[in-house]
């Protein structure tokens, strides 16, 4: 009789993943880098040896004083935490309306059929070209600008969607199906944690659109916002006050997204796919 | 828990296509392991998953227990070709994934018996990516049991793994049967697979399958792959191959039978 082989436990295959990485203090350092050569141009291009007058280029020192001058009397908190407010819901509303549809698209053929070709379209206006119209519709204030930013958050979390859910192996919804479950589980157990990396994508996107929306949104007739302050800084010929803007714009929108970036990290720890070298 | 399968004058033709099945009948007894062995692309895994409910608008009769196959139940296993574990859950979570959510509460102990029979006790937490091929189809091998059915479906289950792993998940496939006695109805191309596993090898013709032998293997477990009897019967199942895929060789026109 010959002996049966011995069933051993392999070991489990280690998963490469987070090798190659350098250290957290060199990864920072190289991140600051550029952003550091880009104010040191700027310091020399306008203070050291000026090229530029300060009507044109104020200096860093200039607009640091301002920002501190702005956030000091309180304005600064006040348009910030306005323009967190706006993309915040808008954000929120256009991601989970298109949660919904993206899912319903994805799902059928034939609701793609009836409603993709008009939501393309409706993606391809430019965000200035809804001001007038969503003014004429609800007048002036918040609701114009949230729906704006709520449109403009929508369409990246809708196309990254329905594609990431056309992607999913049809052998894994196939599982589902062996054991039975409901189309609404077949959803929420399969479909969806399949096409989680792609949803996040969009999410990160559509949060990015909601920022670029938002300054449109707050040329509606604002008295608030860090658009608003773009506007009042060219209106009284003040670029310092628009450079806080921009820069703070610049601040929150890479600050939003590393946060739905750590999101997306612990979200998507099964994945196994090429990190990059 | 183990059924009986019934499978009485089944054909069945996909659309603008041959016929794939041809008047097919077998009979598999409860606790009973049979092979469906033929040359490939006869239509072998879709009599699987008519079985398993995954395909339908058949002809003939389909029957576990004395009930037509309509849908996909829990009473019947089917265990892919490749592992096909969700990579977003563990291997414990895996395992458990035919369970409905009220049962899945109250199934450590299930989880814990089924990871030691198909051992992988202490990998609850692993996550697909982290285990070999032996280990994933294991981990499927589990998951497929976990509903208690009656009857496993396994298509090619092992071809996709390494020569000695194949033994030995062929050895832990009958160690897990005997305690649990399902009924085991397996589509192989490998012979000795079959010899190994099988109480009766089922020889399929090519396009429209339909059986045109039945080997019985009267040997004990655990078998001796290299045994004298086992070689004799792997000879005559060769031949037999050879004569049921024969025609596909030079008929309809198409050459090499694609």
């Amino acid at each position: 009789m010959q002996p049966n082989l011995p069933v051993v436990r392999s070991a489990p295959v280690s998963s490469g993943k987070a090798s190659r990485q350098p250290a957290r203090g060199k990864q920072i350092a190289l991140a600051l880098s550029v952003p550091l050569v880009l104010i040191a141009a700027w310091f020399v291009t306008t203070e050291a040896a000026p090229l530029f007058r300060p009507n044109q280029l104020p200096s860093p020192t200039q607009v640091l004083h301002t920002a501190a001058e702005l956030a000091a009397g309180g304005d600064l908190t006040r348009h910030v935490s306005a323009s967190i407010g706006r993309v915040l819901s808008g954000f929120i509303i256009g991601a989970s309306l298109a949660l919904l549809v993206a899912v319903a698209v994805g799902l059928s053929k034939t609701v793609e059929r009836a409603f993709d070709p008009t939501l393309q379209a409706v993606r391809n206006v430019p965000s200035l070209a809804w001001v007038p119209f969503l003014l004429l519709w609800m007048g002036i204030g918040e609701t114009p600008r949230i729906t704006l930013i709520a449109i403009g958050a929508f369409f990246p979390v809708y196309v990254n969607l329905v594609s990431g859910i056309r992607n999913v192996d049809r052998k894994l919804v196939e599982v589902g199906y062996v054991f039975g479950l409901s189309r609404a589980d077949l959803v929420r157990r399969i479909i969806v944690p399949a096409a989680l990396p792609y949803l996040l994508t969009g999410l990160r996107v559509g949060l990015g659109q909601a920022w670029l929306f938002l300054v449109a949104a707050e040329l509606i007739a604002s008295v608030s916002g860090l658009g608003f302050m773009l506007i009042d800084g060219q209106n009284n010929a003040r670029p310092d006050i628009m450079l806080v803007a921009i820069l703070t714009l610049a601040l929150l929108g890479k600050l939003s997204d590393s946060l739905l970036r750590a999101v997306e990290r612990r979200a998507l720890a099964w994945t196994d796919t090429f990190q990059g070298r | 828990m183990s059924s009986t399968i019934r499978i009485e004058h089944v054909s069945k033709s996909f659309e603008a296509g041959k016929p794939v099945l041809r008047d097919l009948n077998l009979e598999i007894r409860p606790s009973e392991i049979v092979s469906l062995l033929g040359p490939s692309g006869c239509g072998k895994s879709t009599l699987l998953r008519l079985l398993s409910g995954l395909e339908r608008d058949h002809e003939g009769h389909l029957l576990i227990d004395g009930q037509e196959v309509l849908a996909p139940t829990r009473a019947v296993g089917l265990m892919f070709q490749e592992p096909r574990l969700l990579p977003w859950l563990t291997v414990r979570n895996n395992i458990l994934f035919g369970l409905n959510a009220r049962d899945r509460r109250q199934a450590d102990g299930l989880a814990q018996e089924l990871m030691e029979q198909v051992q992988l006790s202490g990998c609850a937490d692993l996550l697909p990516r982290q285990l070999s091929g032996g280990m994933a189809q294991r981990v499927a091998l589990a998951r497929a049991l976990a509903t208690e059915p009656g009857v496993l479906l396994l298509d090619e289950p092992f071809s996709a793994v390494d020569a000695l792993t194949r033994m030995r998940l062929q050895e832990l496939l009958l160690s897990v049967w005997q305690r649990r006695r399902f009924t085991m109805l397996l589509v192989t191309h490998d012979i000795d697979e079959a010899l190994y596993l099988s109480d009766r090898v089922a020889v399929l013709s090519g396009r429209p399958a339909t059986v045109r032998e039945i080997v019985h293997v009267d040997l004990p477990r655990p078998r001796d792959r290299r045994a004298a009897e086992m070689l004799r019967l792997r000879a005559y199942l060769l031949e037999a191959l050879r004569i049921a895929g024969a025609p596909q060789l030079t008929g309809y026109g198409t050459p090499f039978g694609v």
